[in-house]
């Protein structure tokens, strides 16, 4: 495995372990019962591909799943600052993983014809995943968004708090551009095309405002994160620093 | 809880295991309106690959059986083994009546 294809798989991995983390937060906490478990569902489903992609970017190196998950500080994490804003309120919630279903989905069906046999039917699982999601997210926006007047602001408030996080989604660098030549990655111009689409069509649906492309927060994919990484690392990875090498 | 006029609407959920089989009921949730009710079946009654098909019926809809009546309108079968139809003679050969 070259440098480049550990770095990318490290990212897809980030990216789906954080989000996992965010969600399973809402365990016990829902707003009611069927979407606690609907977010628990989503949570599983997002930690089940990055355990695929950790085990896979880990045998180059001589990691384990959990050495990468557990042993990495927050410079060595290379997700998006999307993925590790807090879940707020609902609607805040629903739109980040909205804005990340709508690329995660294109993605993973661009992956399933990588030239990578493995991140190939690792995406091929998360293809059928990723649809539902994205259509749950969907629907929860439609809903807030052409429903009272204050889950419509609330929509619109959490559209606009995120908004700043979805240009680093499609950022293109040294690594990206080596495995698009490589076959191994899909073109992002065309995963862009796709998200906006879907987001054109969702937030039309939900009565909702795009909001203005202006300032696109960035650095995630170097390893410079907002303040919020820290205490979920933390959270995460407290046990296993106590307790290294204890199972149970 | 169920006295709360803000709660959503009570659904029952049928599930279908397999293509072919009749569709069983499962429990019940809640949900806004069929589609959230199906999606919410979805998430909480085949998380183990228990469905190949769901069912939501609104639990307004299902109209039911008073337990006072079972007395008068089940008992009477009790007594009346000539509807079972256990005094024929099946006929040789026949595998299926």
């Amino acid at each position: 495995m070259s440098q480049a294809l550990n770095t990318y798989t490290l990212r897809l991995a980030d990216d789906l372990l954080i989000l996992s983390h965010r969600l399973s937060e809402w365990c016990g906490h829902g707003p009611i019962l069927e979407e606690d478990i609907a977010l628990t569902n989503r949570a599983l489903d997002h930690l089940g591909e990055a355990r695929n992609l950790l085990t896979y970017a880990g045998q180059a190196i001589g990691k384990s799943e959990d050495e990468l998950a557990y042993g990495r500080m927050e410079r060595w994490y290379t997700n998006v600052k999307l993925v590790e804003q807090p879940n707020g309120d609902y609607a805040h919630t629903i739109v980040r993983s909205f804005l990340f279903d709508a690329y995660h989905l294109p993605l993973a069906e661009g992956l399933t014809r990588s030239t990578d046999a493995q991140l190939a039917a690792i995406a091929a699982k998360a293809v059928k995943e990723a649809t539902y999601h994205l259509r749950h997210s969907s629907e929860w926006l439609v809903r807030f968004g052409d429903g009272t007047a204050e889950s419509h602001q609330r929509a619109h408030a959490a559209l606009a708090d995120l908004w700043t996080f979805t240009g680093e989604l499609f950022e293109t660098d040294a690594v990206g551009d080596a495995m698009v030549k490589a076959g191994v990655a899909p073109e992002m111009a065309a995963i862009k095309a796709a998200w906006n689409n879907t987001v054109d069509t969702v937030l039309a649906q939900a009565t909702l405002e795009r909001p203005v492309d202006g300032f696109m927060a960035t650095g995630g994919r170097k390893g410079l994160h907002t303040e919020h990484l820290g205490f979920i690392l933390a959270d995460m990875q407290h046990v296993t620093r106590a307790y290294p090498g204890a199972s149970w | 809880m169920s006295d709360n006029p803000n709660n959503w609407p009570l659904w029952e959920i049928f599930i279908q295991s397999k293509r072919g089989l009749d569709h069983k009921h499962v429990g019940s949730l809640h949900a806004a309106d069929a589609g959230m009710a199906i999606a919410n079946a979805r998430d909480v009654y085949t998380r183990r690959q228990e469905g190949s098909s769901i069912w939501a019926v609104k639990s307004e809809h299902i109209h039911a059986s008073r337990p006072e009546d079972a007395a008068s309108f089940f008992d009477p079968a009790d007594d009346k083994i000539y509807r079972h139809p256990t005094f024929y003679t099946v006929p040789e050969g026949a595998k299926y009546i």
